[in-house]
């Protein structure tokens, strides 16, 4: 399998402050891969840099998607070209319903790839479809993008999102938070039908309950801004016994000087 | 210098991309070609760089040239009045509809200058021209001086559309160099039923300062003012009109749309004057502003003076503010900017594009 995102020795530093401290990941297509680290390792700015995010910025590394070099392109370009961020807390944008938020980004990748637009009425069938697999209520689709959404409907509207976008690459950014268990049944055969031979998924968690429901591929282990061990899915209960004390002692002695190396 | 235009994609060849539309090309304020020249002729229309007016049309430029804004008028219109070497000088004789757009392309090339161009359009009785200016410059570290002076004037029932698109350079994200953009625009409604409209789209410029006015004072004379400014980085734009109303039923429309992003500033300054012998004159005017992201500004600062208890004057102001949060999530589901505030704001620029004789290309 190909590569289809690699990460070299990435630094990146928010606000001054330096959180990615020289990351090596790979994740190869067909893949779904846990990073799972404690609070403050660095999880959110791994997500964010890779859909471009400003304000994180990037002193050092290499991101490469699909070969391509993703840190040069906007993050617009990133999101036609199907890098896909599932975010933790999505954002609310009243006076613009859903449906025509979705359109209009749907187009957008189209002609990005050469295709024809959508006209109102073949997007209404692809959403329909969509909102099924997910459970989402129509009334939700005409309401304004996230606004009066609650906690889980707002995580099944991301992944409803990426259903209907259907990216290359999907970056969860902690989806299971805020779910009871119902909502995180829902979320996670949704994620689970997505699951592809062209596609990877990222998922960024802090707990292994997401990892019962979506079983990765690989697990990595991500502390002080670095991937300080990658494992298989048993690495995520092992975790959950002993804590993320352990592997913190696992890091480099000097970050800067050189990235640990991976077996993935 | 020819060649520069044409590396730039601006076509002067006449038989190029741009035809039926006639191009004047002012480089670092030295007209280098016009087109359609003998065209425009047959009609009677006069169009050429100010140069060549001033040596064949010595009566026409004496006639107009500084009546309608006077050389003692701003710090700015002097220096122009001052130092001026060229621009581009329009004629439309009585009776005709000019056949096509016409059109300037300014451009300042050289590094540590100013560009000062003049430009007159006169419009005889019941003629009609539509005029687009396009401006741009390459990127320097040093800030670059505009100060440019533009008349119109508009004799009985004639009417003058002049169009701008101004894209100088804005200087870097962090507000290094960039054009001060400091322009005197003014056209005046001679005649009865006379009318001027001035349609602005401003991008560029690290400053700019610039009010295209209209003074009324023909009867039923119309004066319209279209604007859209977007800022971003440290640009900082100030502009807006003077509409004067001097005439009877005299009507003027004021359409300003501000965008500002990153740290800019944007602001619309009018002045809307109805003056005693004004009866039954009416403006109307509205002003829109949208924020984006919470370091940004804009400002409205309308004046209105009315003096003529039978005028009508109204103002309408909105202001909508797009958070960063809400502008990157529209891009991480591959919405450009452009499209984000077009999604969340869908009435915004509309009209004012409509009113362009062409669409900008980039």
């Amino acid at each position: 399998m190909p590569n289809l995102l690699e990460i070299q020795n990435l630094h990146v530093t928010v606000e001054d402050k330096e959180i990615l401290r020289g990351l090596t990941l790979t994740v190869p297509a067909g893949e779904a891969h846990a990073v799972m680290g404690p609070n403050g390792s660095g999880k959110s700015t791994l997500a964010h840099v890779l859909a471009g995010r400003p304000g994180y910025e990037v002193t050092k590394g290499d991101i490469r998607f699909r070969g391509k070099n993703l840190l040069e392109m906007a993050p617009e370009v990133r999101a036609r070209e199907g890098v896909f961020l599932g975010l933790q807390y999505p954002v609310e944008i009243p006076g613009v319903s859903n449906m025509y938020f979705l359109k209009a980004a749907l187009n957008a990748l189209r002609t990005h790839r050469g295709e024809q637009e959508l006209d109102a009425v073949e997007f209404l069938k692809i959403a329909r479809e969509k909102a099924t697999l997910l459970e989402i209520d129509e009334n939700l689709l005409q309401r304004g993008v996230n606004v009066g959404f609650s906690g889980g409907e707002k995580k099944r509207n991301e992944i409803f999102q990426m259903a209907l976008l259907d990216p290359t690459l999907a970056v969860l950014d902690e989806t299971d938070s805020g779910l009871d268990i119902d909502a995180l049944k829902v979320v996670a055969n949704g994620i689970n039908a997505l699951r592809s031979p062209e596609r990877a998924i990222l998922m960024i968690t802090h707990y292994q309950r997401l990892l019962e429901y979506i079983v990765p591929d690989k697990v990595h282990v991500l502390s002080d801004g670095q991937i300080v061990e990658t494992g298989g899915k048993e690495l995520a209960l092992e975790l959950e016994k002993t804590g993320y004390a352990t592997f913190e002692k696992k890091r480099a002695p000097d970050v800067a000087a050189s990235a640990p190396a991976q077996s993935a | 210098m020819l060649s520069t235009f044409e590396k730039l994609g601006i076509p002067l060849k006449e038989q190029e991309a741009l035809a039926g539309v006639a191009v004047d090309a002012v480089f670092d304020s030295i007209s280098v070609a016009t087109t359609y020249k003998e065209k425009l002729a047959e009609v009677g229309v006069i169009f050429c760089p100010m140069s060549e007016a001033v040596a064949n049309h010595p009566e026409l430029v004496k006639k107009y040239l500084g009546s309608v804004v006077p050389y003692s008028d701003n710090f700015f219109a002097t220096l122009n009045s001052a130092v001026f070497s060229d621009g581009s000088f329009v004629y439309v004789p009585e009776g005709v509809r000019c056949p096509m757009e016409l059109s300037t392309y300014f451009r300042i090339n050289a590094a540590k200058t100013g560009q000062f161009e003049r430009t007159l359009i006169v419009a005889e009785k019941g003629s009609y021209v539509s005029y687009l200016e396009g401006c741009t410059a390459p990127m320097r570290d040093e800030n670059q001086l505009h100060a440019a002076v533009v008349e119109l004037v508009a004799m009985d029932d004639a009417e003058i559309k002049y169009s701008t698109v101004q894209n100088w350079y804005p200087g870097d994200k962090d507000g290094k160099g960039g054009i001060y953009n400091f322009v005197t625009k003014r056209g005046a409604c001679r005649g009865r039923n006379s009318k001027i409209s001035w349609t602005q789209v401003e991008t560029g410029s690290a400053i700019t300062w610039k009010y295209p006015s209209c003074i009324l004072q023909g009867d039923n004379s119309v004066g319209e003012f279209y604007s859209v400014a977007t800022t971003s980085n440290h640009q900082q734009a100030d502009t807006g009109t003077k509409m004067i109303h001097i005439g009877k039923n005299t009507r003027s429309t004021i359409i300003s749309k501000g965008i500002s992003a990153g740290q800019s500033q944007n602001t619309y300054r009018g002045l809307v004057k109805i003056l005693g012998g004004a009866a039954n004159a009416r403006n109307y005017t509205q002003c829109d502003s949208l924020l984006l992201g919470d370091r940004c500004g804009a400002h409205t600062v309308p004046y209105i003076e009315s003096r003529n208890r039978t005028a009508h004057v109204e103002h309408e102001a909105t202001t909508s503010k797009i958070s960063e949060d809400q502008l990157f999530y529209c891009n991480q589901r591959g919405l450009s900017q452009e499209d984000a505030v077009s999604t969340s704001a869908r009435k915004s620029s509309r009209n004012c594009r409509s009113s362009l004789p062409l669409r900008p290309r980039n």
